[in-house]
């Protein structure tokens, strides 16, 4: 266990090297000017392009550029964003909490939702629930996310004026750049509830309600099927069987003894899950105009804020990494069977 | 190392495969010794030919297999929705002169034509079927020449990556040592971005365009194929058969290409099934996002980016817009779907311990 984890934390900093120099290599695609004009904050500076290659040792040979380069993202300087208007290390820092939120009241319910709906299929195999979810499930593959956020941005906002897009509403927004509410975590739910303001807690809860939908309905496919073969593969085990030999109630079989095993891949699964969902808040926070790193990504990407969407990307690989870290761990330690590998 | 390929053509042909073949290359004959007028009215991209006879290569690849693995097919409904749907947007993408013809005037028939300025949205009314998006451009057009590049897109990333992935994987799988720790270092970097990021992030620093699409997409996607395929890989050379082979002085590359691919490469095929949706999906986001195709290019992505303008209607009437939206989407959920079924069944098919798993 203790050297499985070990080689794990070893392979993470290798991990993150190679994404420097991965984001690094694309950025050699772009000619000396184009790279010294991502230094340049303010139009003004745009003359001294030859004094900023000559600053930033843009004329170097490549391995002394990296090193330069790697010094200045080591120091936390990722170049300044022209989309945010401010340094991109401080737009990430910005943007994220919302991100994570959103992240949160995605995860939730579709963990929730997903192994429930598993389990009464698996417990129900070749009937209704069983036969709904299949077809839920095969015809939510094909379903591009970014088709039905604007359904539901359609529906939901243009139709019936539940969920509209946006962060906060105008009202509320003005109430929490007041003097009076403190930003304790910047995480907008829990601010609200510590400040004792239920009101901002619903209007946030109402914003984030659009972009989740998006993605909850399309992520949540997989995790129904996995939990449901998983599922049917622990029913068939022995101590299933004994359990219910004992005279054990059904739902105690099912909820203690099943799926208690089931579960295991699905741990498994949401971090891949969690992955899915970065990726996928790029469209669902561009789509409901949600002021988070997705949607900063994406706006950084077309106006071509070269600094911006390279360290969005590379911000987001450091997540994954660790993410992925994080699953594999929690795997370990739950599946004393797979610790030997 | 010629009479390796030799033996491997050889090998993996039957009557069957060489008839398709024969069949597409008289078409193609045909097209091109046609005049002129024929001729540009058919090919309208060099990479439409490409993409033509790589899927005749696929029809035939799938006919020849053995008669056990149609009938199979055949047993599973949703196989053959899956096989239905992708020959029918086959036929959309070879049919598309005939059934959109682009104006006399066109100069590249991509380009969707549009009948006037008018800013807004025209509901579905003679000669605009599925009616207008913005600025009039016809959707029902851009949906049947978005077709031609959907396919585009989905065969040069799927060339690509899997040319990629089956020259890293194979090296990796079969010498093992450094080289495999490398080549696999290599890709746990590229699979520690979410795809869709690391396709943005690509693509803006090569600028916007559909070709830095595809190339960003293949980009992301070769390393899947070359886990996989060294994966396999790995079950396999142990085998008796490699063993023997070797024995038998054999070299590297015959073996690898004789011996060891070939037994390793169904599921191989079976990803790239899955993945061709998944392509076009993650192409049609970036051009969503305003990264792939400009406006009025005959791409599926681009057309819901232009139905963003209009997704809230108009007072009162929040749904006037809804074609502009649910006719490109339905035609991209579809072409995902056919593919994805036409996985699954595949993967029934050719490993059934696996059916139903998911």
């Amino acid at each position: 266990m203790a050297t499985y984890i070990a080689r794990r934390l070893l392979l993470l900093p290798l991990v993150a090297f190679g994404v420097t120099l991965l984001i690094f290599a694309l950025l050699q695609f772009l000619t000396p000017a184009e790279r010294a004009a991502l230094f340049v904050t303010d139009p003004r500076q745009l003359s001294s392009i030859p004094a900023i290659i000559r600053k930033y040792g843009l004329d170097q040979p490549i391995h002394v550029q990296y090193w330069v380069w790697l010094k200045q993202l080591l120091h936390g300087d990722l170049g300044w964003s022209q989309t945010a208007r401010m340094p991109t290390s401080q737009a990430l820092a910005t943007f994220f909490p919302a991100t994570l939120e959103l992240t949160f009241y995605m995860f939730i319910p579709i963990i929730i939702i997903g192994v429930w709906l598993g389990t009464r299929a698996a417990v129900h195999k070749d009937q209704i629930v069983d036969h709904f979810s299949r077809i839920f499930a095969i015809s939510l593959r094909g379903l591009p996310s970014f088709v039905w956020g604007l359904i539901v941005l359609m529906v939901f906002y243009g139709g019936l004026n539940w969920f509209p897009p946006g962060r906060l509403s105008l009202e509320a927004d003005l109430f929490v750049k007041s003097p009076e509410f403190h930003r304790f975590t910047r995480i907008m739910t829990v601010d609200a509830l510590l400040n004792g303001q239920p009101w901002i807690f619903v209007d946030a809860l109402r914003h984030i309600a659009g972009p989740a939908m998006t993605l909850v309905l399309v992520e949540m496919a997989l995790l129904v099927r996995v939990t449901r073969s998983s599922m049917l593969e622990v029913l068939r085990q022995d101590y299933v069987r004994t359990a219910r030999a004992k005279g054990l109630a059904e739902p105690v079989v099912i909820n203690r003894h099943a799926r208690k095993n089931a579960l295991i891949p699905v741990v498994t699964l949401s971090s891949l899950l969690f992955v899915g969902l970065l990726g996928g808040v790029v469209l669902a926070e561009t789509i409901f105009n949600y002021p988070g790193i997705g949607k900063w990504g994406a706006e950084a990407a077309v106006q071509l804020d070269i600094p911006g969407v390279t360290g969005f990307g590379m911000f987001i690989a450091l997540i994954t990494v660790f993410g992925n870290l994080a699953a594999d761990i929690l795997y370990a330690t739950i599946d004393p069977r797979i610790r030997l590998q | 190392m010629v009479s390796v390929i030799r033996l491997t053509l050889s090998r993996s042909t039957s009557p069957q495969v060489l008839r398709v073949a024969g069949a597409a290359l008289i078409v193609l004959v045909a097209v091109m010794a046609a005049a002129p007028v024929v001729r540009g009215r058919v090919v309208q991209h060099p990479l439409d030919v490409a993409a033509f006879l790589l899927l005749v290569v696929a029809v035939g690849v799938f006919w020849s297999l053995p008669g056990d693995f149609t009938r199979r097919m055949k047993r599973n409904p949703l196989s053959i929705a899956g096989f239905s749907i992708i020959v029918l947007f086959v036929m959309v993408a070879a049919l598309a002169p005939v059934l959109a013809a682009p104006p006399a005037t066109s100069r590249d028939p991509y380009l969707i034509p549009h009948a006037g300025f008018l800013p807004d949205p025209q509901p579905p009314r003679p000669g605009h079927p599925l009616g207008t998006t913005g600025y009039q451009y016809d959707l029902y057009y851009g949906v049947v020449w978005g077709t031609r590049t959907a396919f585009r897109v989905a065969t040069v990333v799927v060339v690509i990556s899997v040319a990629a992935g089956l020259l890293l994987g194979s090296l990796s799988g079969f010498y093992g040592g450094r080289l495999d720790e490398v080549i696999m270092r290599i890709t746990d970097i590229f699979l520690a971005f979410p795809s869709l990021v690391l396709a943005v992030v690509i693509t803006a620093v090569l600028g916007k365009g559909l070709d830095k699409v595809m190339l960003s997409i293949a980009i992301v996607g070769w390393p899947v194929y070359a886990r996989l395929l060294r994966g396999e890989i790995l079950s396999v050379k142990q085998r008796d058969y490699v063993e023997a082979a070797r024995a038998a002085g054999a070299g590297d590359l015959r073996i690898i290409l004789q011996h060891v691919v070939p037994n390793t490469i169904y599921p191989f095929l079976v990803y790239a099934a899955f993945d061709t949706g998944v392509i076009v999906l993650v192409a049609a986001a970036l051009s969503f996002l305003g990264l792939g195709a400009e406006v009025g290019y005959a791409d599926w992505g681009q057309l819901i980016n232009m139905s963003r303008s209009w997704i809230l209607g108009v007072p009162g009437d929040p749904f006037i817009y809804w074609y502009t939206v649910v006719f490109p989407g339905l035609v991209i959920f579809l072409f995902v779907l056919g593919w994805n079924l036409l996985g699954d069944a595949f993967r029934d098919i050719l490993d059934p311990r696996l059916r139903g798993s998911a």
